[in-house]
């Protein structure tokens, strides 16, 4: 319980917040997050290999059952994205049922059900992307609630308090990356967490462990000998629109321009 | 199924988890605000600025801006998933969110309008409630309204020239600080959506200004249709007073003729601001637009297609034509008479609904993946408590309310012919 | 009268954020704080962190099955499919062997062509996995019926 004193300052300190955003102009990247570490012993940070994910959506599958999100429901935690480029230039993507049954057709999935069948020698390049929570430094969908019901811990997951998340919806419409939804069972706003209660028991997430291909790494960054860290330091890697400064901590190698 | 699936339609490459998250309840709760505030800043038009001609109308709008102020809330608690633990904003506010500041603002904004009030019908108040402490063996019916009256007086019953000069002096005051107090209430609703950088559409400076703006259109022309209504009923009651088999027992001092003028006389005065603020709005919108369409960053290419194409109807014919253009028209074209403001106001008002349903369900008919798209189905005929609030039903309900709620707070402060206060000018 | 009227409405006002103030104290959680990430990043309840992490682990990885099922472990070690967990197709060992004592297996055609389903994607792993077309290859028979999943090389073809 903090006192009123510390209420009111903090309070003016958050409008103070909102009209000069300070940390904006600093930059946080792994090098600096590694070299705080004594700050922050852990920072759980997330690697995904789009290379090497064939669209088996065994992650999906692991994710689903793990975290108590009904199977049957069209959200999911996690997904896996499909894109095709045909040689007229096209660019088709598709992420049916999350992904959750794989990829087993090459029709394209247009809403509605629409589908588009493609044929093997139009494609010039096809690819699949798995999207998880970003975990960001920046997580405009924590800055947004309304009561504190969504925050980031000290190791940078950011959680949602299913007691007291009013079901406001705005933390969903804030994250630009279109992870949150609502629980169909618990009707509060729900997202990836990196498995949290996995990853504090010195297991991997569920996602991680699923997948037979090494497409998904998971580790704590500010840790010199992990290889997520290793990896994010030492080797070329991107994150998903970074233009909005969210700062996020899903880096990915052999992403391509035509990634949303 | 996942909450939003039921209404809303892919089209696409749209995110797994992406549906119409906010609906027609989050298009009716900055209409709402946006009644409050205009209705707030009409009022002040007269107790700050002075404009007499406004004076009838002021007090009136005044009384509304309060009916309206408790149906204002109701949209965004109806949308919450647990509307219950919306007292959690008070109780762990996290000011760094635009919808935390609701709760501040908003209980000050009551405050100032509840205090003004009270100032305005203070001595009502103690007139009502005197003769009731005075009388010995008071009915049931009596008691209740002598247990409301007593409280509405704070417990001062001192009508002296002095405290009601005093009373002038505060609405004035309030009035003032009421001004930006009302815009800053709305414009935080504009920056509700303004700062929602993942948001391609809402995401601008100008959507506070903008939302302001409409927001006084709206707010005028309901409290100049309302008060056309009242006035068009009491007409309607005096003509069946003259009837020589009833009483000639007149509430008012008025007579038919004169109540005539003084409607038109208060109608054409108030349409000028319309018009100013109208003018204002479709600038301010109009400059979004075209410098969107310029600049042409990145999101230009999904936002054109639903600008121009999907909800070209909603945009360019319900809210641009037959919300702007016509009511402008209407308004400019001399000889104004009330049959003709009634349409120009229902067209305007119409058009502000449709601004607001154009920015927020417009802002969620693309997918984050600025690849697909998103439509929203609203349900007409509830089957759930869901499909009700979240429907044609709980929209109607919510615009219905603060005339219900004007109803009853009309019964506790006389709004027409109050007596006069002396004056202090 | 020495106060003047005016700042009745004010008491009102203040007694009414009072109000609110004592409902602070009864109704928010003790824990409810500003906590290491800053009022911005880190204004919750402190103990829901401890909810997320009592949440009960579902996958024990493959690790959990070697001992008790040392000879189908080792058996599949051996082939491809070694980099497939066991649970991915018998299911999350979760109170297993306790309750259930023995899982549900998925063997249906759809878990097989999740990767086997033939789509040659330049620039994808996926192209480089021996897959088939799911509506020309034997379509609507079980792939268990002549493959085992446990010796996936041809040779195994029943």
């Amino acid at each position: 319980m903090i006192s009123r004193r510390d209420f009111i300052k903090y309070s003016l300190q958050g409008i103070a917040a909102i009209a000069v955003p300070v940390t904006a102009i600093e930059i946080i990247n792994p090098s600096k997050l590694f070299a705080s570490k004594d700050a922050r012993e852990i920072r759980w940070g997330f690697l995904v290999d789009t290379g090497k994910c064939v669209g088996c959506g065994f992650c999906v599958k692991a994710c689903k059952n793990e975290n108590e999100i009904p199977y049957d429901i069209n959200a999911s935690r996690t997904w896996v994205e499909r894109y095709v480029l045909t040689k007229d230039g096209r660019v088709l993507a598709d992420s049916p049922r999350a992904g959750r049954d794989g990829f087993i057709t090459g029709r394209i999935e247009l809403g509605q059900g629409k589908y588009q069948d493609i044929k093997n020698e139009d494609i010039e390049k096809a690819f699949f992307v798995p999207k998880l929570c970003n975990q960001c430094e920046n997580p405009p969908c924590v800055q947004v609630c309304p009561v504190g019901a969504t925050y980031q811990t000290k190791d940078g997951v950011v959680l949602v308090d299913r007691k007291w998340c009013i079901g406001c919806g705005y933390c969903i419409m804030a994250c630009p990356y279109g992870v949150r939804f609502f629980h169909p069972v618990y009707h509060t706003a729900e997202k990836c967490n990196f498995c949290y209660h996995r990853i504090t028991k010195g297991l991997k997430t569920a996602c991680v462990e699923a997948c037979p291909f090494g497409a998904r790494l998971i580790g704590n960054i500010n840790d010199p000998n992990d290889e997520v860290g290793r990896i994010i330091r030492t080797e070329r890697v991107s994150v998903l629109k970074d233009e909005f400064g969210t700062k996020p901590q899903v880096y990915y190698r052999g992403l391509s321009k035509e990634v949303r | 199924m996942v909450h939003g699936e039921l209404w809303t339609l892919k089209e696409l490459f749209v995110y797994p988890n992406e549906y119409i998250y906010w609906s027609i309840q989050i298009v009716m709760y900055p209409f709402m605000t946006g009644l409050v505030a205009g209705a707030f800043v009409l009022s002040s038009l007269y107790h700050v600025f002075g404009i007499k001609e406004l004076k009838e109308m002021a007090r009136f709008a005044l009384v509304f801006s309060f009916a309206l102020l408790f149906a204002a809330p109701m949209p965004i608690v109806l949308h919450l998933q647990y509307p219950f633990r919306g007292i959690n904003v008070f109780m762990t506010p996290h000011f760094t969110s635009a919808i935390a500041a609701f709760g501040i603002v908003f209980f000050s904004y009551g405050a100032i309008v509840a205090s003004e009030l009270w100032f305005l019908y203070r001595k009502h108040f103690v007139e009502v409630a005197l003769p009731l402490k005075e009388k010995k063996d008071k009915g049931l019916f009596e008691w209740i309204k002598f247990l409301i009256f007593c409280s509405l007086t704070l417990g001062v019953y001192d009508l002296s020239q002095e405290s009601l000069k005093r009373d002038e002096k505060a609405i004035k005051i309030l009035a003032g600080i009421g001004i930006p107090v009302a815009c800053f209430l709305h414009g935080y609703a504009g920056f509700i959506f303004g700062s929602v950088k993942a948001n391609a559409l809402w995401m601008t400076p100008l959507m506070p200004v903008i939302f302001i703006m409409s927001a006084i259109v709206s707010g005028i022309a309901l409290c100049m249709l309302t008060y056309i209504i009242v006035m068009e009923v009491r007409k309607i009651k005096m003509k069946s007073q003259r009837k020589p088999w009833m009483s000639l027992r007149l509430d008012s001092e008025m007579s038919l003729e004169e109540v005539k003028g003084a409607e038109i006389g208060v109608i054409k005065i108030t349409a000028k601001y319309l018009i100013l603020f109208m003018i204002f709005a479709i600038t301010l919108e109009l400059l979004d637009l075209v410098f969107r369409g310029y600049t042409a960053v990145k999101h230009w290419d999904i936002l054109r297609t639903v600008i121009y194409q999907k909800d070209f109807t909603n945009i360019f014919l319900l809210q641009y034509t037959f919300g702007n253009l016509i009511p402008f028209v209407l308004f400019l074209i001399p000889g104004l008479t009330i049959r003709r403001a009634t349409i120009g106001l229902v067209l305007a008002m119409m058009g502000v609904f449709m601004m607001r349903w154009n920015v927020v369900i417009g802002g969620q008919a693309f997918s984050l993946t600025l690849s697909g798209y998103m439509e929203y189905i609203m349900p007409i005929i509830p089957h759930d408590w869901e499909t009700f609030k979240e429907g044609l039903g709980g929209a109607v309900s919510i615009f219905v309310m603060p005339f219900v709620l004007f109803w009853v707070i009309a019964k506790i402060f006389p709004v027409f012919n109050a007596e006069e206060k002396p004056s202090v000018h | 009268m020495m106060k003047s009227h005016v700042w009745r409405p004010l008491y009102a006002v203040i007694g009414i954020v009072a109000l609110i103030l004592i409902a602070r104290v009864l109704v928010v959680p003790d824990s409810f704080g500003v906590h290491e990430r800053g009022y911005m990043y880190g204004w919750y309840n402190k103990a829901d962190e401890g909810f997320w992490k009592k949440v009960t682990v579902k996958y024990k990885s493959s690790d959990y099955c070697k001992d008790c099922h040392s000879d189908k472990y080792s058996s599949i070690m051996q082939t491809p499919h070694a980099i497939i967990q066991c649970e991915n197709c018998h299911g999350p060992a979760m109170e297993h062997p306790e309750n259930p004592a023995r899982l549900s297996i998925d063997k249906s055609r759809e878990q097989c062509l999740r990767c086997h389903s033939r789509l040659p994607y330049p620039t994808s792993d996926r192209a480089k996995i021996r897959g088939i077309d799911p509506d020309k290859h034997n379509p609507g028979i079980e792939c268990v019926a002549c493959h085992n999943p446990h010796k996936p090389s041809l040779e195994g073809v029943k």
